[in-house]
């Protein structure tokens, strides 16, 4: 089958691991082939490592769960120095989340990772708490993610994938923001701002009282604004948000994704993106199809 | 690691709320050999509202016939869903997971006290067993609410000396194992420890007292079970660390209890 092209990079199929979801990759050795992976996007990598948010960071709701992890890692300089030499050689692409709190910070991580050879794209995580704007996210408005992409695009000069935020009233003003401002493709979903309470202890679960909703109980929403984005853009969608099986990817292409990412499902099967691939590929069989983006043009 | 399925051989309630579960696997060379205090983390299927696997902690095994045990409390809805499972139903696991506890390679003379409380004893059998066979001398010390709640309390004393301690009285001594009169008595070499947290945390204050070295099992809520979402983490000295990654058994040296 012929590869799917996204910006420069060009993946064998449309699955790839979704930040957060898939540590660097090497966590999930022992039941992935990284041959039949469209490739991972490793943890949020921010420019200072972080320690993240205190215990507790998780608690599962219906068909879901809500994280508060809160980009715990240990800094770009340490991902380049010590991560990198242990996963650049994975036969698949290897794409970095780049978080931040500012604009210069994205930057400065973006250009530490323009100068890692094999990681051929970053994704762009544009919904973090941004100080200098009062605590507003930057991926809410969009001057605010295009002032992210412009800066990061400007010093970065490989594929850049924007992942954008649902927690907006129109996500549409947003991903076309980023696409103006120089993004290769746009990534969407990224979590749900959610809450979730202890009845009997009559306090929230969350330290942080709110996280991110993801798993299935997401993938309505998903769907529809990776619909709306992509009737509404010319760049490349990935779509993501709740896929545990062959049949939830496909419905992502035929919403107009050409790329999906598969994350919480991860966590119940730490197989499933091999099942999702084989699902996937004994779909287009069943329909008569030879290509990936058959599914895609088809809709 | 790996992903199998087991067939349910046995499913006895072992309290009112407690069940046993012996787990096989289709043939015996298939599963992994497994360390005592590592843990599996089962697929809760068909159950509406639980998407996660729930890790529970590796009570038994026997690896020539290609079992192994699970002691389950019934706390929620995933393990209710695990404690109705009845011989012949199929339960997906992924293991072996976690570290597992510390193990002397020469074990002769070595005396360490096992305190476990509530369903927190269940890692405290296979532990046993091992350190039996590697000839040192194990004592179970095993707190309940009452006699009751005793977990599978025959087995344990099967493979080691065992005393007991009930908040009731209603068998061992009365109080809380912190309380047992064991621990001014005799000395020991080292502490393994899993319960409830204030439990465990007794414990190592009391081990730091009597300046023995001690071990935690921890449970913090996980997800993945494999250091990949960063969600069971523990405050450590070291900073923020995956219970099910880097634990679930640590030396309370690490731990900033």
């Amino acid at each position: 089958m012929k590869p799917i092209r996204i910006g420069n990079l060009e993946f064998r199929n449309p699955v790839l691991t979704a930040s957060g979801t898939f540590g660097y990759g090497t966590e999930y050795a022992d039941f992935v082939d990284f041959n039949r992976l469209g490739g991972i996007i490793v943890k949020g990598t921010t420019l200072n490592a972080r320690e993240g948010n205190p215990y507790p960071r998780m608690a599962e709701t219906p068909s879901g769960m809500l994280n508060a992890v809160g980009l715990q890692n240990k800094g770009v300089a340490h991902f380049a120095d010590v991560i990198y030499p242990s996963i650049c050689d994975l036969p698949t692409n290897v794409i970095v989340n780049v978080s931040g709190s500012t604009i210069d910070d994205y930057v400065a991580v973006a250009e530490r990772i323009d100068t890692l050879e094999k990681i051929p794209a970053i994704e762009l995580n544009i919904s973090c708490p941004n100080v200098k704007q009062g605590g507003m996210a930057f991926g809410v408005t969009p001057d605010g993610a295009a002032s992210v992409v412009r800066a990061v695009r400007a010093a970065y000069h490989k594929t850049l994938i924007v992942k954008l935020s649902p927690n907006v009233t129109d996500i549409v003003q947003i991903a076309r923001a980023v696409e103006e401002a120089g993004a290769d493709s746009v990534s969407l979903i990224n979590t749900l701002l959610g809450m979730a309470i202890d009845a009997e202890k009559r306090r929230p679960i969350l330290s942080t009282v709110t996280g991110g909703l993801s798993g299935p109980a997401v993938k309505p929403v998903a769907l529809r604004m990776v619909w709306q984005v992509a009737h509404a853009v010319h760049i490349p969608v990935i779509g993501l948000g709740g896929i545990m099986s062959g049949t939830d990817a496909i419905e992502f292409l035929l919403a107009g994704a050409k790329a999906v990412q598969v994350g919480t499902a991860n966590f119940v099967d730490p197989a499933v993106t091999m099942h999702i691939v084989d699902e996937m590929e004994d779909y287009l069989r069943r329909h008569g199809m030879t290509e990936w983006e058959e599914v895609i043009i088809d809709n | 690691m790996q992903v199998l399925d087991l067939i349910v051989r046995d499913s006895v309630a072992v309290s009112a709320t407690a069940t046993r579960l012996v787990l096989a696997a289709s043939d015996a060379s298939v599963l992994p050999a497994v360390l005592p205090g590592q843990f599996v983390e089962v697929r809760i299927d068909e159950t509406p509202g639980v998407l996660l696997r729930r890790p529970i902690s590796i009570h038994d095994c026997d690896a020539a016939n290609g079992t192994l045990v699970l002691l389950v409390q019934r706390v929620g809805k995933g393990t209710a869903w695990l404690c109705n499972r009845r011989a012949g139903d199929v339960v997906n696991v992924v293991l072996p997971l976690g570290n597992g506890f510390s193990l002397p390679s020469t074990a002769s003379g070595f005396r360490p006290l096992l305190v476990g409380g509530g369903v927190g004893v269940a890692p405290l059998l296979l532990l046993g067993k091992e350190l039996t066979r590697r000839g040192a001398e194990p004592t179970f010390l095993l707190g309940a609410r009452t006699e009751k709640d005793l977990l599978c309390l025959e087995r344990f004393e099967q493979a080691a000396r065992t005393l007991v301690s009930t908040e009731n009285g209603g068998a061992g001594e009365k109080g809380l194992v912190t309380q047992h009169s064991v621990l001014e008595k005799e000395r020991f070499d080292h502490i393994y420890t899993c319960g409830p947290l204030p439990m465990m945390k007794a414990v190592a204050r009391l081990a730091r007292e009597k300046d023995i070295t001690c071990e935690a099992s921890l449970e913090n809520r996980m997800a993945c079970g494999l250091g990949a979402c960063l969600c069971c983490v523990e405050d450590t000295v070291d900073g923020n660390v995956c219970v099910c990654k880097e634990g679930p058994v640590f030396s309370i040296d690490r731990l900033k209890w």
